[in-house]
């Protein structure tokens, strides 16, 4: 039964089909995929705290309004990917405990601050610009249920990362100061966007695994290298400088070649040091302790109408 | 204190300020929310109300006629210059707290933009439709809440009435029209009085909800003319933070 199983499961992960819910799946790919997927929702509902932070204080209307619906579109994906992680047997309430209880993490590039409405600008082109080069490949992941979620969220990553884009573009074209709060932001948020590709392909665990998985379609350093080629004619679009004295293109490869980013620091914000984590944390748990007598109330509610129906 | 002279003028800068002043504080719940769901359902309802305010100012600038966009109205005026009704400035608190001013506002929107939809107004009356579209989906959204806190659990319920205690005094004025309006209402340019039918939409809501509607509470009101509580100030400071560090700047 369970060798048949795991032939079914090797003969669709060779010829590049999708695995679904209700088939058999080695536990190990089964955990991977839970831990994948619900690391992605927490990222999209931590990434709408600096976002959202900025709602109140956007410098117009329109601004305002498109990202309102910028981190509404990031609590639907929330949503989705909660639901992808269900469909594998594990609650939305029990993956949002291991958030809240930090064992289960969130990307660490929402552990860095953003202090001007040109970081909500930087976050769109350059966090979500790696977002959707990480993401892409995932439309083919071959967990049927994530796959589909990917589909639909990077269409809505592409909107979002033409806004940052918009943002800094207006800002670069604004006066001196303007344009000045865009480089610094720019500076800020290069090299945490850089590594959040992951560690370098040489120290990164579960390249292989994932790979011959078909979870994972490219390397990180592959990935890495996509993001730096697209993103660089961008800055010069912008008239803003990379941070990167080693930036240069290198004809003979065909890619810009670039520096090494700071490892140690990448290292120290996965494992979560600082005070922004911890209040990251902090307004999820109060959040979510804040709302347990509403969603107690909803279920009281909801019970008391069905006795009567 | 108001001193828009052109009534209509007043009337249009009014709602928009409503429709601003209370996307405002539904956007500072983005990220706090109980569920994921009304994060998400909190944000649309604040979106469309920014929509709302959005047109209404592009029209007020042109009713005014100095060339100003819909941000001036938004970004450079002081609070004294905002004629929003009391009730939507008035802060958040609790989860039920907001749900009761949002089905308190939504009953009075509901009935004024139903009632605008056959303005003489055209571009008042096309923004009626849509809006009007808008807030039935709000209301709907938020009144299911108040039954399901008000018939809740003890707590629910507690925290329910209590809310409805605190922002009662402000609800009047939702339904009680500046006195510049009676001259747009005989032109036709604004709908029938919505006070009665707001009264009885509350009751039932209310009553549904298991909740009681206080009696002898004295009503506040100069909102619609520009006397604001304490609350405004702030709630406007964090708005123009931004935009008023940076004079003359295009976003």
């Amino acid at each position: 039964m369970t060798i048949h199983a795991q032939q079914r499961f090797d003969s669709l992960i060779e010829a590049d089909e999708r695995i679904e819910p209700d088939d058999w799946m080695p536990e190990e790919y089964r955990q991977t995929l839970v831990r994948q997927i619900a690391q992605h929702a927490h990222s999209e509902i931590i990434g709408m705290q600096p976002e959202g932070a900025w709602i109140s204080r956007a410098p117009s209307l329109h601004r305002k309004a498109i990202l309102i619906a910028k981190v509404q579109d990031e609590a639907g994906h929330g949503l989705y990917l909660y639901g992808a992680a269900e469909s594998l047997g594990t609650t939305r309430a029990e993956l949002l405990d291991r958030l809240h209880t930090r064992r289960q993490k969130y990307s660490s590039i929402f552990n860095y601050p953003t202090p001007t409405w040109a970081d909500v600008g930087a976050i769109g082109w350059l966090v979500d610009g790696a977002a959707i080069a990480n993401q892409v490949p995932l439309c083919r992941c071959s967990f049927g249920p994530y796959g589909r979620a990917m589909v639909r969220i990077c269409k809505e990553e592409s909107f979002h990362q033409r806004q940052g884009f918009q943002i800094l573009l207006r800002l670069t074209e604004g006066t001196a100061e303007q344009k000045q709060m865009a480089q610094e932001a720019l500076n800020r948020w290069w090299w945490p966007s850089v590594m959040m590709f992951g560690p370098p392909d040489s120290e990164s665990v579960h390249n292989a695994r994932n790979m011959a998985w078909g979870i994972k379609r490219f390397t990180n350093d592959e990935l890495r290298q996509g993001f730096v080629d697209m993103t660089v004619p961008q800055a010069e679009l912008l008239g803003l400088t990379i941070p990167d004295p080693e930036l240069r293109w290198n004809d003979e490869r065909g890619h810009y070649d670039f520096g090494e980013p700071d490892w140690e620091e990448f290292a120290r914000m996965v494992r979560g040091e600082g005070d922004l984590p911890e209040q990251r944390l902090r307004v999820r748990r109060e959040a979510h302790e804040n709302g347990a007598w509403v969603r107690e109330a909803a279920a009281a509610y909801a019970a008391r109408q069905r006795q009567a129906a | 204190m108001n001193t828009v002279a052109d009534p209509l003028l007043a009337h249009v800068l009014r709602h928009g300020d409503r429709a601003l002043v209370l996307s405002q504080r539904l956007g500072q719940w983005i990220t706090h929310a109980p569920e994921l769901e009304e994060d998400m359902a909190l944000a649309n309802i604040s979106l469309d109300l920014l929509g709302q305010a959005r047109h209404l100012y592009t029209y007020a600038g042109e009713l005014e006629g100095q060339g100003h966009d819909e941000d001036h109205f938004a970004y450079w005026r002081t609070s004294t210059e905002f004629l929003n009704p009391l009730l939507v400035e008035q802060p958040n608190g609790d989860f039920a707290h907001t749900m009761i001013r949002q089905v308190l506002h939504d009953h009075a929107a509901l009935l004024y933009w139903q009632s605008m939809t056959t303005s003489r107004d055209q571009t008042l009356a096309a923004l009626a439709v849509r809006a009007r579209n808008e807030t039935e989906f709000h209301l709907r959204h938020c009144r299911g809440w108040v039954v399901r806190l008000g018939d809740g659990t003890d707590e629910s319920h507690r925290r329910a009435q209590a809310g409805l205690d605190a922002l009662w005094p402000y609800a009047e004025e939702l339904i009680t029209a500046p006195a510049d309006d009676a001259a747009l209402r005989s032109d036709g340019l604004i709908g029938d009085d919505i006070a009665d039918a707001w009264r009885a939409d509350v009751a039932a809501t209310m009553a549904e909800a298991t909740l009681t509607l206080p009696v002898g509470v004295t009503a506040q009101s100069g909102g619609w003319t520009g006397h604001h509580s304490e609350h405004l100030e702030g709630l406007l400071q964090e708005l123009q933070e931004v935009a008023s560090a940076f004079p003359g700047a295009k976003w």
